[in-house]
């Protein structure tokens, strides 16, 4: 049987946890450690925090909050956000995070994957990628930090990542951010026949089929926001998550 | 099983009740903080200790690690703690719990490196054999379920379905049946778990394993010293 994890993403702003429409207009949805516990009770696969403020504010990760969070979480807890260097990255290890999400420190400098990797293991590093359609709806790399993007083909930038020894891609269609309209299926398809590592599929997951399509796409795992913080037409604050039988039954046949 | 060198054992400190029930290696290359605090999660006392020295006289053992095989024998070799980590677990008979790359250490070599391992546990470590599998990807990452294979304190038959986190390249292969503790699959059957007189290992991470993970670490505290 195949053991796809579905993974919570939580975003963290002005210490408060928000959810974001196309990486915009960011709508508070309650405080991080009450949601962790929460997710925790609930027993879910996986759990990632990301604060979407550090790196566009040039600093580094909340450490305390963190460790917080970390103490919270009887799962693997994901972190991203404003990690500068391997030593940002050492101490959240420390902390307790199994795991760490770069993006702008990997474009200023890929060579700082290898270096958190030969400390903690592949399997401990994930590279995320922001992918956003252009006007002609061609896939292009994204930096909502404002960094400048070298490699603008971003297939080649998913390759360059394993290559430099990211043992997961985190793949963000920002297109489908917050909107709950389904996943990218082309983005998906393409991203995981290029990363021979696991890829997480994020971006525009509103259902359980939509978490199903991600990983027949070739998704190893699946991340969501809304879907898990946000309930029903007026998307009233609701923290859920799918049983695990609901689960199971998802890849059944 | 002659592992011990001819150095006089190391001074053992009597194994007093004062020590708190686990006693978590250090070297370097764990997530030991997670594993503390599932351990105090469960009622535990467990205490960190980053001195070879502190291994002497510790009711229990666990020996958590993540990251590649050699760098994780190149610590314990280069921090000074095999000899006492023997002591304890082949002389004393301490329980011992190895977790994932600990698990691993707790066997003879691995294709990964070259440096020896623990040799505690007669099997050699070899890469994940997804057996064709095409769709699945190397690391195994994730929860997978985890079967008995024979009666055994750590997970314990009759229990009802019990999944665990894993994030693995490399497998226990043991030479002898016996040893193995539990099994589970990913492309095709591994090994799990191991198990051999008063040393276990376990491929997963139970202390990221929410409440299967908890009442594992609860029956390790519960094995007898």
């Amino acid at each position: 049987m195949l053991s796809h994890r579905v993974i919570p993403c939580l975003l963290l702003s002005r210490g408060g946890l928000v959810k974001t429409h196309k990486f915009a207009k960011p709508k508070y949805v309650g405080d991080p450690i009450n949601a962790v516990k929460i997710f925790n009770e609930k027993e879910v696969d996986e759990l990632m925090v990301l604060d979407i403020d550090a790196s566009k504010e040039r600093r580094g990760p909340d450490f305390e909050l963190i460790e917080q969070l970390a103490g919270e979480c009887f799962m693997p807890l994901c972190y991203g956000g404003g990690i500068r260097h391997a030593d940002d990255a050492k101490l959240l290890f420390k902390l307790g995070v199994e795991k760490v999400s770069l993006q702008s420190a990997v474009l200023h400098s890929p060579a700082v994957i290898r270096e958190i990797a030969d400390h903690a293991g592949e399997q401990a590093v994930v590279v995320s990628i922001d992918v956003k359609r252009d006007w002609l709806g061609r896939p292009q790399p994204f930096s909502a930090a404002g960094v400048p993007i070298k490699q603008r083909d971003w297939r080649r930038a998913v390759a360059d990542a394993v290559a430099n020894g990211a043992g997961e891609i985190l793949l963000n269609a920002v297109d489908r951010d917050g909107t709950l309209a389904g996943v990218d299926r082309g983005l998906i398809a393409e991203g995981s026949a290029i990363a021979d590592v696991p890829l997480i599929a994020m971006g525009g997951v509103g259902s359980l089929a939509d978490i199903r399509a991600a990983t027949d796409a070739g998704a190893s795992a699946v991340a969501a926001g809304a879907f898990f913080v946000f309930h029903g037409p007026h998307r009233a604050v609701l923290i859920t998550y799918p049983r695990y039988d609901e689960l199971r039954a998802l890849w059944s046949d | 099983m002659a592992l011990l060198d001819d150095k006089p054992a190391p001074e053992t400190a009597e194994r007093s009740r004062e020590r708190p029930e686990v006693t978590i290696v250090d070297c370097g290359i764990g997530n030991i903080r997670s594993v503390q605090r599932m351990f105090e999660a469960v009622d535990g006392e467990a205490e960190i200790v980053s001195e070879p020295s502190a291994i002497a006289g510790a009711r229990r053992v666990a020996l958590p690690g993540v990251g590649a095989f050699d760098a994780g024998m190149k610590a314990l070799r280069d921090g000074g703690w095999i000899d006492p980590l023997n002591h304890a677990a082949l002389v004393e008979k301490v329980p011992v719990i190895g977790i994932c790359l600990g698990m691993q250490m707790l066997c003879r070599r691995s294709e990964e490196g070259v440096l020896p391992g623990l040799g505690w546990i007669e099997a050699d470590v070899r890469l994940v054999d997804l057996g064709g599998e095409t769709r699945l990807k190397i690391p195994h990452m994730g929860w997978t379920v985890t079967r008995p294979a024979r009666p055994n304190p750590l997970i314990p038959e009759g229990q009802g379905e019990q999944r665990f986190y894993y994030v693995h390249k490399y497998r226990a292969v043991c030479d002898r049946r016996d040893d193995v503790l539990a099994t589970a699959t990913y492309g095709t059957e591994f090994t799990a778990a191991v198990h051999r007189d008063n040393i276990y290992g376990v491929q997963f991470h139970p202390e990221k394993s929410h409440r299967f993970g908890m009442a594992l670490m609860r029956r390790f505290l519960d094995i007898a010293c």
